[in-house]
């Protein structure tokens, strides 16, 4: 990952720096952003895949998002699989951002891939791509357009000192009655300020430094349901929900790691204690 | 996309939660607004009504109310304006209107419809008077909008970022000879660096963006503090009221009628669609859509307005 950050570092500057590339895009004809899109895709699908082959998945793989976000450090994003397709994990890659590979989820034995929902930071009009890996190592690949901009950069939100003080807070909640063997849909919710490292101080000139979540570990009675590699562009106080498959009643238990090594983890019943 | 030509105000004020600045694309006008009116609210209160729309080259982003109040010695200013230009027009209305010294310049939050306007009054050398989360706000977000404001506006029209050179934490006062204005900081509310204005003398309340009325009101703070800074101003033995945008002057506290409505239903919309398990891209397009058709330029803030609060709410 931090290959592909350097590669891509050139970028990350420009956008950073402001609006006016956003006009200087704008002045391009339609064909020709669209090219530049295309050569932009297969740039990242060489660095993050090498040569491995990525076939269309739009059929049952499905990956939405609002056409036009209404807030660009805080945009929705959908990932669905139908059918039964074994799957080994998902990849959410934001073309246009300066850390493109947004997150990387990897399904364990008590996981269930068909939903996942999580809140993304957006610098740029760009594609999201969803990347399926099946447990036969196929790749296949959906794409949503979005027109957002200056997700990343953005000054950080009134809250933000709320924000640090309740850093690490975790809460779960179950989105369906309990049922064993049946999968479940929880909510994940963690207080964090995931500071990418691209809202600049303006007194000081200096950026605040990176702070944001690394790995996120969610287990069901110690089995792996769903790993998480993310990056800085998740959304502050990330909000992710995903389903995963209790055999009977016990404990869900959530980890997180950031950038700092700091660890936040909490342990829930399922099902949820009554009141 | 063509060349951003305007920067819409909720692209501005909302810019800390990240909302695209080069929304919209529309013909730049070199039209500038001409001189600047004021009424007389109240015996030596001058309001400038913003138009309601977004910042743009015509408009010169004098989007919000604002105006000066005149003493026996001194004039205070709040708010200066949105733009360099707008608080020079508000400067020379001043002098049309007196000769007094200008002590005093309020910046009533970090919005750049509201503060742009100060760099005018630097010749002055006012104490520039700002709540005590200003500077950090300032801090975080000042450049971000000068830039924004001047891809609008055009290059040098934006204004310099002027900080405040006395801060309220709690209460203030300034004295302007026969009148003492009462100055209030509020915790986190429209924005997290709200202060208000009260002029006994006259019983008027100048409450800034703390109170929207007829223009549809924006949240960049916390929904509940709001309705709290609320109900503590209704205290404020005051009989009028100016809001930051709507009419120069309302009846207090019957002025504040609507939008203690909108936050009543935004809160308990938004709450009834996070308790339901509602996702945020579905609690946008279906909460508060009974205040639609009571305000001007909804759909322009109504789905951030709902993100903040659902990201407020889904914490409770």
């Amino acid at each position: 990952m931090g290959i592909i950050r350097a590669l891509l570092m050139p970028v990350a500057l420009a956008l950073s720096a402001g609006w006016t590339l956003n006009a200087a895009h704008a002045a391009d004809s339609p064909d020709r952003e669209e090219a530049e899109r295309a050569d932009r895709w297969k740039e990242l699908q060489h660095a993050l895949f090498g040569d491995r082959q990525i076939q269309d998945g739009s059929a049952w793989l499905g990956i939405d998002a609002p056409a036009r976000a209404l807030d660009a450090a805080l945009v929705p994003v959908s990932l669905t699989v139908r059918g039964d397709k074994a799957i080994k994990g998902i990849y959410l890659v934001i073309d246009n951002n300066p850390g493109p590979l947004a997150g990387h989820f990897v399904f364990g034995p008590q996981g269930d891939p068909h939903s996942l929902k999580l809140r993304v930071r957006v610098n740029a009009y760009t594609y999201l791509h969803a990347v399926a890996e099946t447990r036969d190592n196929q790749l296949f690949s959906a794409a949503r357009f979005v027109k957002a901009a200056g997700g990343c950069s953005a000054p950080a939100g009134a809250d933000e000192q709320q924000a640090l003080q309740d850093i690490g807070h975790i809460k779960v909640r179950l989105m369906k009655p309990f049922a064993p063997g049946k999968t479940m849909e929880a909510q994940l919710m963690i207080r964090h300020p995931n500071f990418n490292g691209m809202q600049m101080n303006q007194t000081t000139r200096l950026y605040t430094p990176a702070m944001f979540i690394r790995t996120i570990d969610v287990s069901y009675n110690g089995a792996p349901v769903m790993h998480l590699d993310s990056d800085i562009s998740l959304s502050s106080d990330p909000v992710i929900s995903f389903g995963f498959i209790p055999p009977q009643k016990g404990q869900l238990k959530v980890l997180v790691r950031d950038t700092k090594d700091s660890t936040f983890g909490q342990s829930f019943d399922v099902p949820a204690p009554a009141g | 996309m063509s060349h951003p030509a305007l920067m819409s105000r909720r692209e501005a004020l909302l810019a800390g939660a990240g909302v695209l600045w080069s929304l919209a694309a529309t013909t730049r006008s070199r039209a500038e607004p001409g001189a600047l009116v004021t009424e007389a609210v109240a015996p030596g209160i001058h309001i400038r009504r913003g138009v309601d729309e977004d910042a743009s080259a015509a408009n010169g982003d004098a989007i919000a109310n604002i105006g000066f109040i005149v003493g026996r010695n001194a004039v205070a200013v709040m708010d200066p304006g949105g733009s360099l230009s707008d608080g020079q027009r508000l400067r020379a209305r001043i002098r049309e209107v007196t000769q007094l010294p200008i002590r005093f310049v309020v910046l009533s939050h970090v919005h750049p419809d509201h503060i742009f306007g100060a760099g005018a009054f630097e010749q002055d050398r006012p104490e520039f008077i700002g709540h005590a989360r200003l500077p950090n706000a300032l801090a975080q977000r000042g450049e971000y909008y000068r830039r924004g404001l001047e891809s609008v506006l055009g290059k040098g029209k934006a204004g310099p970022v002027v900080v405040p050179t006395r801060l309220i934490a709690d209460r203030g006062q300034i004295d302007l000879g026969d009148r003492i204005l009462l100055l209030t900081a509020h915790p986190v509310a429209h924005s997290d660096c709200d202060l208000s204005v009260f002029d006994p003398s006259s019983a008027t309340l100048l409450a800034a963006d703390l109170l929207f009325v007829e223009r549809v009101p924006s949240l960049d703070g916390r929904l509940k503090g709001w309705q709290a800074a609320l109900t503590s101003l209704k205290t404020v033995a005051a009989s009028r009221a100016v809001p930051g945008h709507g009419p120069v002057s309302v009846d207090w506290p019957s002025g504040a009628r609507d939008l203690d409505r909108y936050l009543d239903v935004l809160l308990r919309e938004t709450r009834a669609a996070v308790k339901r398990g509602m996702e945020i891209s579905a609690a946008v397009a279906s909460v508060g859509l009974s205040e639609r058709g009571k305000w001007k330029l909804f759909d322009d803030y109504q789905g951030h307005n709902v993100t903040q609060a659902f990201k407020e709410v889904e914490w409770e």
